[in-house]
């Protein structure tokens, strides 16, 4: 291969977002920026309790407001009553009961937003509350009535692998909590439906993960075939796992069908609290048997999730979470029970990490534990039971994956360390930053570490493909595909793989919309390997027609050519011709659906090769922490990841930057907090997110050993780098205080109390 | 509704008439929904997140905070009155070289606040930037490439003089 000389942004190099000058001016349109002729605005009322039995509702009040053109409420939506991802078990709207606090009641659509909300005020609701389930522990107990028909437990997984009589030389045990998190994604939820004239379909510009499995759970509820559900990409602000559920999807369009007009439709920020799902808090309870140099033999857990109120993806994120509480370490032997329970608080679901970061914060704090008993430092004994490509897995997968965790764990070890805190520091360096309260003398400094394994593409069966479009015509490629950009930057990623293959610069992007197969979601790091493996397979049949039609015109044999920059060379003679001139006015055009290898289900002993491939990361944290006043700075994460291969170096470091960032909000700052099923903090005013002042400095090392099961050889980059942060943040605020950290985030009162 | 008026306001040096406008509407409203200037977005109606940064007679607000009737007699810039036409400033072309733009969505409030930061003081520290836009909220990039794109910008506009 001969070195690309002329053609820019090909795989490999720093390509940037083809989205990037629209958004620095304000003029790229998100779903939010959506604006109709003729539309009205559409708001939803919802419960104030966490559990109650509705007795009656009078819309009337509502209805007789000028400018309120329409109320719904479940007697008005003509498909299924319900919607999930997994078990369809959540109302559009509540149906007799409400079962959390900020469960959709009804919707109003009018004039203007103002007019909603004076609709949505005078919308009569008599509710008999209940005394809501709010501990996950209740939900186990068989004698507590059930407060949905379907139970109170969504799921109960577990795995039983090895010796399980064995007994380790040294044992370890602990207990540990995980908070509730927000997505708290910028751009909130909003969407834009506009009915057909004829009140047959409605089209849909929404900000989603996976905009087919919106149309599916849509169409349902409507009662359309799904083709009278048309989907388009608005432009997405971030998602993080917040946008796999429905929202204000089939609310925004059961207005738009009963009032004939478009609706726009967008959540408050503390609307979207309570409007999609968070990250699951989880208790975990593990203990490690290990032989005296350290060698872990066994593992016993019990991990219980709570789902809040509706199914959600619960079930999915306990077997993640089961399926990784070994970390990424050799482990012979488990007993694991876990559980994923219904209760009154808010429903909980898809968040960035998906059941591995509760794992993972549990299993790392045990792995610092497990090192002082057996007298290592917190890096050897990872060392010692480092995992290995081969290894076996407590499911019984074996892991065929490339796993280097050894090299992940030295390179993150070798990165430099940041200088010590001056004497005499610039006040905002100091924990608690502008707040100006510590005092120099109060800081002790800690370091302590995370490793974590993470499963990319969906799991247990599941055959999440991706389908993609090529059409190639005078040197210009045009792009198709339904894949989500909700800023990971595939929009970037897509033409880079074109412009490989094909050898052009010119590559359009079309609107991802419905129109046509599905590329599942924009989750699970999945859409670099699939999607990615998608256009790169349409690009490729695309290649092979043109080598075709040039190798027929010009009596060449077509398996002679390639390509190299931007022309078609024949390999055993002189022939060279520009891809661009190669078929004046042709048009190739090429689908691709790309299906990972199939996964199995889990047997009753949670044995079953149920992932698909995994990546790897570790990362070292250092923190100030002022032991008097509680207060954590986290100055430096270090971190090396396996990546397979750097598609794009500066997006794969975006990418662990902001997930850091993430990781370190649970560490420190980030908590949904629900007392007696009521969410006490939803505004940013209340859910403190990491300033520009909280962002540690990033260095990292990135581990590029191309997984050959992976298409472009790169492995998904976007979970891993919040997970195992979090954990090496506690560690390092462990070692600088000698507190026993048993929860994230670690509160105040947990350093100094 | 009958709180309703109609007044004038002053953006990026034009005279804009808002007609029959709910006196209790945001600038952030108004610019957005009755003006055709989506630039500042909204993301927490708090003044917490940053996003919807524009310029008041110079200095860096949140329009959500601000009712655009208390502000007839005032100078308001937002990020589409930066550049000129077709063009972008050295701060928007330093976030797109750097790669400082994931979802996008806090970007215009950034490049307002990181605009009036450079102009008031062209050689800020580290600290300094972080301070100064530390009420802009970035869900996606955890900052990295954002202080790297000021920086940039600093050394350039340094470099020019």
């Amino acid at each position: 291969m001969s070195t690309v000389k002329t053609r820019r942004d090909v795989l490999g190099t720093n390509a940037l977002r083809p989205d990037g000058a629209a958004k620095v001016k304000g003029e790229f349109s998100f779903s939010s920026d959506m604006w109709s002729d003729g539309m009205l605005w559409g708001a939803t009322l919802r419960s104030p309790h966490p559990y109650a039995r509705i007795l009656r509702i009078d819309t009337s009040p509502a209805l007789a407001i000028d400018g309120v053109r329409t109320v719904l409420t479940a007697e008005d939506v003509p498909g299924v009553l319900t919607y999930g991802l997994i078990d369809q078990d959540q109302p559009v709207f509540a149906v007799d009961y409400v079962r959390y606090m900020g469960e959709p009641v009804a919707a109003v659509a009018a004039d203007h937003p103002e007019t909603c909300r004076r609709a949505l005020a005078a919308i009569v609701v008599e509710y008999e509350v209940l005394t809501p389930l709010t501990d996950p522990e209740m939900s186990l107990d068989d004698s507590v009535p059930a407060i949905h028909p379907n139970g109170n437990v969504f799921r109960h997984q577990r795995i039983v692998h090895g010796d399980t009589s064995v007994v380790g030389d040294v044992v370890v045990e602990g207990e540990y909590e995980i908070g509730m998190q927000d997505q708290a994604f910028l751009g909130l939820e909003a969407a834009m439906a506009i009915p057909d004239s004829d009140g047959a379909g409605v089209e849909l510009h929404i900000a989603t993960q996976w905009l087919h499995e919106d149309q599916k759970q849509i169409a349902a509820c409507l009662g359309f075939p799904v083709e009278r559900v048309r989907l388009v990409l608005g432009g997405v602000g971030g998602a993080f796992g917040a946008r796999e559920d429905i929202s204000l999807q089939v609310h925004s369009c059961l207005l738009a069908l009963a009032t004939r007009r478009p609706i726009k439709m967008q959540y408050s920020r503390e609307e979207s609290f309570f409007g999609h799902v968070h990250r699951h808090p989880a208790r975990v309870q593990i203990r490690h048997h290990a032989k005296v140099d350290g060698t872990i033999v066994k593992i016993e857990a019990r991990m219980l999730f709570d789902g809040g109120a509706y199914a959600s993806t619960s079930s999915a994120v306990l077997i993640n979470g089961i399926t990784h509480i070994q970390g990424p370490y050799r482990c012979p032997s488990a007993v694991v029970d876990g559980f994923a329970v219904r209760t009154n608080n808010p429903p909980c679901g898809a968040m960035r990490g998906f059941g591995v970061v509760q794992a993972c914060y549990a299993h790392e704090s045990q792995m610092d534990r497990l090192a002082e008993a057996c007298g290592l430092s917190h890096v050897e004994i990872r060392l010692r039971n480092a995992m290995r490509t081969g290894d076996t897995l407590i499911t019984g997968q074996p892991v065929e994956s490339v796993a280097p965790v050894e090299r992940c764990i030295r390179e993150t070890d070798a990165l430099p360390l940041p200088p010590p805190l001056p004497e005499t520091p610039n006040a905002l360096e100091l924990p608690g930053g502008t707040g100006l309260t510590s005092r120099r003398e109060n800081i002790r400094r800690g370091i302590g570490w995370g490793v974590s394994i993470k499963n990319i593409m969906y799991s247990e069966g599941f055959d999440d493909y991706s389908t993609a479009r090529c059409t190639l015509k005078d040197g210009v490629a045009t792009l198709k595909f339904a894949t989500s950009e909700v800023g990971q930057g595939f929009v970037t990623l897509a033409p880079q793989i074109a412009r490989s293959v094909l050898g052009i610069n010119d590559v359009v992007v079309e609107p991802m919309d419905t129109s046509i197969g599905s590329a599942g979601s924009t989750s699970a790091s999945r859409q670099t390997w699939m999607s990615g493996g998608a256009v790169d397979g349409a690009c490729r049949l695309v290649r092979e027609r043109l080598f075709e039609h040039v190798g027929t015109t010009n009596g060449i044999d077509a398996l002679r050519l390639v390509i190299d920059d931007d022309e078609i060379v024949d390999t055993m003679g002189t022939f060279r011709i520009k891809v661009a001139d190669a078929a004046p006015g042709i048009r190739f055009e090429e689908t691709f659906e790309h299906h990972h290898r199939p996964t199995e289900d889990l047997d009753e002993n949670g044995q079953g090769n149920c992932h698909v491939a995994f990546a790897f990361v570790a990362h070292r944290a250092v923190v100030d922490v002022d032991v008097e006043l509680g207060l954590v700075k986290v100055v430096q994460v270090a971190t090396a990841q396996d990546i397979g291969r750097a598609l794009n170096p500066l997006s794969v470091q975006g990418q662990l930057e902001g997930g850091i960032a993430q990781g370190l909000g649970l560490a420190v700052m980030e908590e949904v907090i629900v007392q007696d099923g009521r969410v006490r903090n939803p505004s940013f005013t209340d859910y403190l997110l990491p300033t520009a002042l909280d962002a540690p400095e990033v260095v990292y090392s990135l581990i590029e050993e191309p997984d050959p099961q992976a298409p472009l050889g790169a492995k998904g980059v976007g979970e891993p780098p919040c997970i195992s942060v979090t954990p090496a943040i506690a560690s390092a605020i462990r070692q600088a205080t000698g507190r026993d950290i048993r929860r994230v985030p670690v509160r105040p009162q947990d350093i100094c109390l | 509704m009958s709180e309703n008026q109609t007044y004038t306001l002053t953006i990026n040096g034009l005279k804009r008439e808002v007609k029959d406008s709910w006196i209790g509407e945001s600038l952030l409203y108004v610019l957005r929904e009755r003006l055709g200037l989506p630039g500042a977005k909204g993301a927490c109606e708090q003044g917490e997140c940053g996003s919807c940064t524009v310029m008041v007679d110079g200095a860096a607000v949140c329009s959500c905070l601000v009712l655009a009737a208390s502000a007839i007699e005032s100078d308001i810039k937002t990020v589409e009155g930066l550049a000129p036409d077709g063009s972008l400033t050295d701060v928007q072309q330093s976030f797109i070289d750097n790669g400082a733009v994931q979802c996008g969505f806090c970007t215009p409030g950034l490049i307002v606040a990181i605009h009036n930061l450079l102009d008031s003081r062209p050689a800020p520290t580290d600290l300094e930037v972080r301070e100064a836009i530390s009420g802009n909220i970035c869900r996606c990039t955890g900052y990295g490439r954002i202080f790297a794109a000021v920086q940039d910008v600093i050394e350039q506009r340094g470099a020019t003089k």
